[in-house]
């Protein structure tokens, strides 16, 4: 018998029961919850007259349209203009009250983005399944974990019975294989994983990214490329533990402590692939042909690396990727234009749970550092991922870079990226991008996404068009 | 949970790949606290020239004419047919209850994205997976003749085209237990108590860490 894949691991220790018809019962050990898809749940566990099963499986946080201008954030919850915001927010807060769930609110340093915070706080730990009412959770897989995102009515069953009905998953292993090339980060890789597989190619499939490409990411670009794993169309993507992974877990506040430690520490040893596991699909990529990438459509799929010109609809041989081709020009507004360097930006979007970590600011800031952003720019906004990445943004003076080249530093949220609270696109208008989707109307009414990483948003900001980050830095 | 056993309705082609969830539903209707209300909403941006806002009363806006719910003849609708990958993107369950709030019992698609085929079944909504090339003739088939009706039979696994043509589909014995039965599935799974509660017991002797409480 062939060993065992990281998925498969993770799946068997979780395991409740086996029913015949191929479901299961799987125990999800952390529940992130949030404004947005929680209310109806909440309201669910009222009306059946039922308790959570266990609170201290639970973590909250408003995030998703939660003001970032100090103005609004100033008076807490009560500062926050748009009523209906609003109610969603207090709804989250009264519900935490109510049945005892632990929550960072508006006020708390520790609010964020969910899946900034879970990791920071080390409530995100190897070996556990973690689920919240949000697609992006397949980032927590960054440490070995079983997360994936669920929808309202499963997010009211994890609360009441501590588990998840689940049919387990095909096994894909995607390899990086190689060094990445300068400023080639984890967003790049994990939009050329997209380009190569579609946005449909990991349906069906959890991901393990490995091979040195992977390897060598930090945690927080560990996580970025996991972020993205739905945008390939797996609910799951998952990494490795290594000693990477336990530093980064080690201190952390909710991290296990003491005797705890030393446990947990030796039981996540076992958390990768065995040698001899076989995977249902195997993907390789090269790192040395990822160069920096940026998306042109309507589909984290159509993404092309910087020096490719723009494919056109007619060159496309299968119908429906013609037609969706020819859509997406036409929304996009690309008639005319070859390359992304001919598309004019209105604006530029620094964060989200894709890439609003220290790591991502620290690169940005790199870039745009001693430079100031094109006349030509509307806006560009930096939102850090949490209360604490904006505290440690500011101990590195990070913020007086960005406001010195001319971006805007924010208070921490979803914001821009998809456009639930003020923050959003005119019509029309396009924007280079550090966030996960550029779907039609994703980011504003009519607006045109462009996905990229910190480093070529930084490098778009100062050029007012996408350019190759490292012809920037030359100069 | 409304059971779905036995459906017959009027079919609408959507014909577009890759529909994903902020076109279904688009992120400023996801700030209700309710479960209901989204369906003059589905949608939004394909259905209508403006922009839509939560709370907006919607008869008078401006149409996009050429899109199929607002074409007279799929007005009333019931049944959804779609192209590869539908639902893809967030998991948002707004999707499927916009989708069930504007009428829909069904979606037949060649594929769906794993978060939104799994929430339709939560809500009554049966999405089904048929082949390319079935689902291509159904598109022929309802095109062609104004008011073409599609019967959906779960209990035999059955979809009968406008012609009579019949496709045979696939679902999960629990989920079609469920939907048949309109079953509350959190009531399910809380007979199965004492299983969680063992399962409890062994990971707390294998990872104790997994169960302290988090100090706030």
């Amino acid at each position: 018998m062939s060993g065992k894949t990281l998925y498969d691991k993770l799946w068997d220790s979780h395991l409740v029961q086996q029913r015949d018809d191929g479901s299961a019962l799987i125990y999800i050990d952390l529940q992130l919850l949030h404004e947005v898809t929680s209310p109806q749940a909440f309201e669910g566990l009222r009306m059946a007259n039922r308790k959570p099963w266990r609170v201290s499986s639970s973590l909250a946080t408003p995030d998703h349209n939660v003001p970032t201008t100090k103005k609004e954030r100033i008076s807490g919850v009560d500062g926050i203009e748009d009523p209906v915001s609003k109610i969603q927010v207090t709804t989250l807060d009264d519900n935490c009250d109510e049945f005892g769930i632990t929550e960072f609110t508006m006020k708390d340093i520790r609010q964020g983005i969910v899946h900034v915070v879970g990791p920071e706080q080390g409530a995100t730990l190897p070996g556990m399944t973690v689920v919240c009412g949000d697609s992006h959770t397949s980032t927590h897989g960054a440490f070995g974990a079983l997360a994936h995102g669920i929808g309202t009515s499963e997010v009211e069953h994890v609360l009441a019975t501590q588990c998840l009905v689940q049919k387990k998953s095909r096994n894909m292993l995607v390899r990086v294989d190689g060094e990445l090339s300068p400023w080639v980060s984890a967003k790049d890789v994990v939009l050329a994983i997209i380009g190569k597989i579609g946005t449909a190619g990991g349906t069906g499939y959890a991901i393990e990214f490995g091979g040195t490409g992977i390897q060598s990411l930090s945690m927080e670009g560990r996580m970025t490329v996991c972020n993205m794993a739905i945008e390939a169309g797996a609910r799951v993507g998952l990494i490795a533990v290594d000693d990477t992974t336990v530093e980064y877990v080690k201190g952390r506040p909710y991290a296990p402590k003491g005797e705890h430690w030393d446990m947990a520490v030796e039981a996540w040893k076992d958390l990768v692939s065995d040698d001899d596991a076989q995977f249902d699909e195997v993907v390789v990529l090269k790192s040395e042909e990822i160069k920096p990438q940026v998306t042109w459509g309507t589909s984290p799929e159509m993404v092309i690396a910087i020096d490719q010109p723009i494919p056109r609809a007619e060159d496309q041989e299968d119908p429906v990727k013609k037609e969706g081709y020819a859509r997406a020009w036409k929304y996009m507004g690309l008639e005319g234009k070859t390359t992304l360097a001919d598309v004019t930006l209105d604006r530029v979007f620094i964060g989200s749970c894709t890439n609003s970590r220290i790591e991502d600011l620290r690169i940005a800031a790199e870039v745009v550092k001693g430079r100031q952003v094109a006349s030509t720019l509307k806006q560009a906004i930096v939102v850090p991922g949490s209360g604490l990445v904006k505290a440690q943004a500011e101990k590195e003076g990070l913020h007086e870079i960005f406001e010195a080249a001319g971006l805007e530093w924010r208070e921490p949220g979803c914001s821009m990226c998809l456009a639930m609270n003020a923050d959003k696109l005119g019509a029309g208008e396009h924007c280079a991008s550090t966030s996960n989707r550029n779907f039609e109307g994703r980011q504003g009414f009519g607006g045109r996404t462009h996905l990229v990483s910190p480093a070529m948003a930084a490098a778009a900001a100062i050029a007012g068009h996408f350019v190759d980050v490292n012809d920037l830095v030359k100069h | 949970m409304r059971p779905f056993t036995k459906h017959t309705g009027l079919a609408a082609p959507l014909d577009l790949a890759n529909v994903d969830t902020d076109m279904i539903i688009p992120k400023q209707f996801l700030k209700s606290i309710k479960r209901t209300g989204f369906g003059k909403n589905l949608f939004d941006e394909l259905r209508y020239e403006d922009e839509g806002q939560p709370d907006q009363e919607c008869t008078g806006r401006p149409l996009r004419e050429d899109f199929v719910l607002n074409l007279p003849s799929y007005k009333d609708s019931s049944v959804l047919l779609a192209r590869q990958n539908f639902g893809c993107g967030s998991s948002r369950e707004h999707a499927p209850w916009a989708l069930d709030d504007y009428g829909f019992r069904s979606i037949i698609a060649p594929s769906f994205a794993d978060i939104f085929y799994n929430n339709c079944f939560k809500n009554g909504l049966l999405p089904i997976v048929l082949a390319a090339e079935e689902v291509d003739q159904l598109f022929v088939e309802v095109t062609a003749q104004e008011g073409a009706q599609i019967t959906i039979d779960l209990e035999n696994q059955k979809v009968t085209s406008p012609t009579g043509a019949e496709f045979s589909f696939e679902v999960d014995s629990f989920r079609k237990h469920c939907l048949l039965n309109g079953l509350d599935d959190i009531g399910l799974t809380l007979q199965q108590e004492d299983s969680i509660r063992s399962y409890e017991e062994k990971r707390m002797n294998e990872a104790p860490w997994l169960f302290l409480s988090r100090e706030k």
